[in-house]
């Protein structure tokens, strides 16, 4: 066990000749709230995206608990404990919400059981399915989404489609959760209320999580530390009202 | 018992609703053959149903349900009637019962489209749409052309098989077999590795983040319909002698398709249904149209399917089909009962009550932030990238 939930050490990717992210090196603690900011295009979604496998870095490294997590497939890396959100929505829209999150389930070991025990109704599945019922209700209470378990996910409005990725990705039992731009597209009440809710999963669920986020009260409302990204390159770091304040950050958001 | 109160607490009628069609399908077949009042090309009728219905379904599987486009379905029934039928004639000289046979090489047809199955699930791990339907369409074609040339399995004339006489007793087998097959189906599509499957349908990148291990539930999916579809060629085999290789052409996989995109992917009383009455028609005009009028066939045969697909998909007939439609017409009927009862869907359960208290959680105070009130709905709505 290594002192840092995350760490990466000069994790980079180029694209053919691109240099999309270079040296960029977390190190994030346990129970840490730590931002990942910078303008648009800075490369941070590209982090994520090696963070979670689907991208390869092509140098450096990152550990998850000392263990390093490169070249791991994505299933793997989220068996693992990383678990994310996605920039743009992605959930199984054609599912209800409850299913949603019941997905996210899917690979505790407590609610394991083989496709045939399935298909011949033994009481095993009876038994899975049930705890994993409960669960999934318990999880979808804290997000106030209960009452709408059973609708369509793509039915529902959009901050509760974002609320509803958090939960699914809550589900699968993260040591550390990535979200990406949790609170794009909210009003500012609902934004007040995601910060609510991600200090008390962090909290409750003794949980690391690593945000991007371009809403500047939000990161330093929430945020114990940051990282600011500007072309693929570590602009700051450290805590998030001393980097936030770094005359080079404001630059590179307001220009000269 | 617990596992009984389970089942109850989990029954709703509309999840039953296949199995008892097909069982009062059967009985009503049953009984009308007690009365002599069905006649040898109906038995045929029966039959060519009953495999048609398995093959459906067990291609919406694939297509509807895990979304990838199949186009060798017939493949995977010609391996299992090649195989299976050339293990009942070794069989046959062994066995006396014909049902004990039927059932043995229902299984190894099975399990050898299973491994043919999984042959061509490989490749869908790689291929995407268009290119995995060109991919199995080549499969299908490429099992047909080697059973054409094995002389071992008949080569242009075909495999002469064993047919099940009585064939009325190979209708019921047929008609028992897509019942269990229906239970099978069913229920993986309501277990968690059904929606591990539906959720790769509705989102890869996100399934993969969840850690849906893809490449398993792909070929899981593949292997299943193979093994289905091996079974109904069996059956086929069982019903015509020769099994001949031009019948699983890839007319015959585009037939299937029909029928799973004509009753709805991802529905599986629309498969049954649709595999059902494609069959009848395809039946009844191949035996009114004679002579010369047989060349109509194909022309009726489309025409119909075209306005089966309108009336199932045009707005136009919105109106006609909320008419006709029994589930609204339940739906209306148990809104006036319980007006406001929230269902899971899969039966009533129980709330449970947690630690964790809302209100407390989701204090915040709102009126500091009371002047974006005004705009905040557009500012949220365009956001969006």
């Amino acid at each position: 066990m290594s002192e840092y939930v995350l760490e990466t050490q000069n994790l980079g990717i180029s694209f053919g000749g691109l240099k999309a992210v270079q040296d960029v090196n977390l190190r994030i603690k346990k129970n840490e709230l730590y931002g990942l900011v910078g303008p648009n295009g800075a490369g941070k979604t590209t982090v994520f995206n090696m963070l979670t496998g689907v991208y390869q870095p092509t140098t450096g490294t990152f550990f998850l608990d000392g263990e390093e997590m490169v070249g791991k497939s994505q299933e793997t890396i989220n068996h693992k404990g990383i678990a994310r959100t996605f920039q743009n929505i992605r959930l199984f829209n054609n599912m209800s919400v409850i299913r949603n999150v019941l997905v996210g389930l899917h690979n505790q070991p407590e609610y394991h059981y083989n496709p045939f025990t399935g298909m011949l109704r033994l009481p095993a599945y009876f038994d899975c399915e049930n705890r994993m019922r409960d669960k999934a209700k318990e999880i979808l209470r804290i997000f106030g989404l209960e009452e709408e378990r059973n609708l369509l996910s793509c039915n529902l409005p959009y901050g509760k489609q974002r609320k509803l990725e958090i939960a699914r990705a809550l589900a699968t039992n993260p040591r550390l959760l990535l979200l990406d731009e949790p609170a794009a597209g909210m009003n500012p009440n609902e934004t007040a209320e995601l910060m609510e809710i991600v200090r008390f999963i962090r909290d409750h669920f003794d949980m690391t999580i690593l945000l991007i986020e371009h809403d500047m009260k939000f990161v330093s409302g929430l945020c114990d530390e940051i990282t600011v990204l500007n072309f693929g390159t570590v602009l700051a770091q450290g805590d998030t009202k001393t980097a936030l304040n770094n005359p080079e950050v404001i630059k590179a958001y307001l220009g000269d | 018992m617990g596992y009984f109160k389970n089942v109850k607490k989990a029954f709703k009628l509309k999840n039953y609703a296949n199995y008892i069609g097909v069982v009062a399908f059967l009985i009503l077949v049953v009984v009308l053959n007690q009365f002599g009042m069905v006649n040898r090309s109906s038995v045929n009728l029966l039959n060519r149903i009953g495999y048609s219905i398995i093959l459906a379904v067990s291609l919406n599987l694939v297509v509807g349900f895990l979304g990838e486009l199949s186009l060798g379905h017939a493949g995977f029934m010609c391996v299992g009637a090649y195989i299976g039928c050339y293990f009942a004639n070794y069989l046959g000289t062994v066995i006396e019962s014909q049902f004990v046979v039927l059932f043995l090489s229902m299984l190894v047809g099975g399990l050898v489209a299973c491994v043919f199955g999984f042959i061509i699930g490989l490749p869908a791990l790689r291929l995407k749409g268009d290119y995995l339907a060109i991919a199995t369409l080549a499969f299908g074609e490429i099992v047909r052309c080697i059973f054409k040339n094995l002389p071992s399995f008949g080569g242009a004339t075909g495999l002469i098989t064993k047919t099940y006489r009585p064939s009325f007793s190979l209708a019921i087998i047929s008609f028992v077999t897509v019942l269990i097959m229906l239970i099978f189906v069913q229920n993986l599509i309501r277990s968690k590795h059904g929606r591990a499957i539906t959720s790769i349908r509705d989102n890869e990148i996100a399934a993969r983040a969840m850690g849906i291990n893809v490449t398993f539930y792909k070929l899981f999916v593949f292997i299943v319909a193979a093994f289905f579809a091996g079974v109904a060629g069996v059956i086929y085999g069982h019903l015509n002698s020769p099994v001949s290789y031009d019948v699983f052409s890839y007319n015959y996989s585009i037939e299937i398709l029909v029928m799973v995109v004509l009753g709805g992917m991802g529905s599986i009383t629309g498969s049954i249904l649709a595999a059902s009455a494609v069959t009848f028609i395809n039946f009844e005009l191949q035996d009114q149209l004679t002579g010369n009028l047989a060349a109509l066939k194909l022309i009726i045969y489309a025409v119909i399917l075209i306005f089966m697909v309108l009336f199932n998909n045009a707005p136009s007939f919105k109106k006609l089909r909320k008419k006709l439609s029994v589930k609204e017409y339940l739906a209306a009927h148990q809104k006036k009962a319980h007006p406001e009862k929230i269902r899971d869907d899969a039966g009533a359960w129980d709330r449970i009550e947690t630690k964790i208290k809302m209100d407390e959680i989701l204090s915040v105070d709102i009126s500091a932030q009371e002047p974006f009130k005004a705009d905040s709905p557009e500012q949220g709505g365009n956001k969006d990238e």
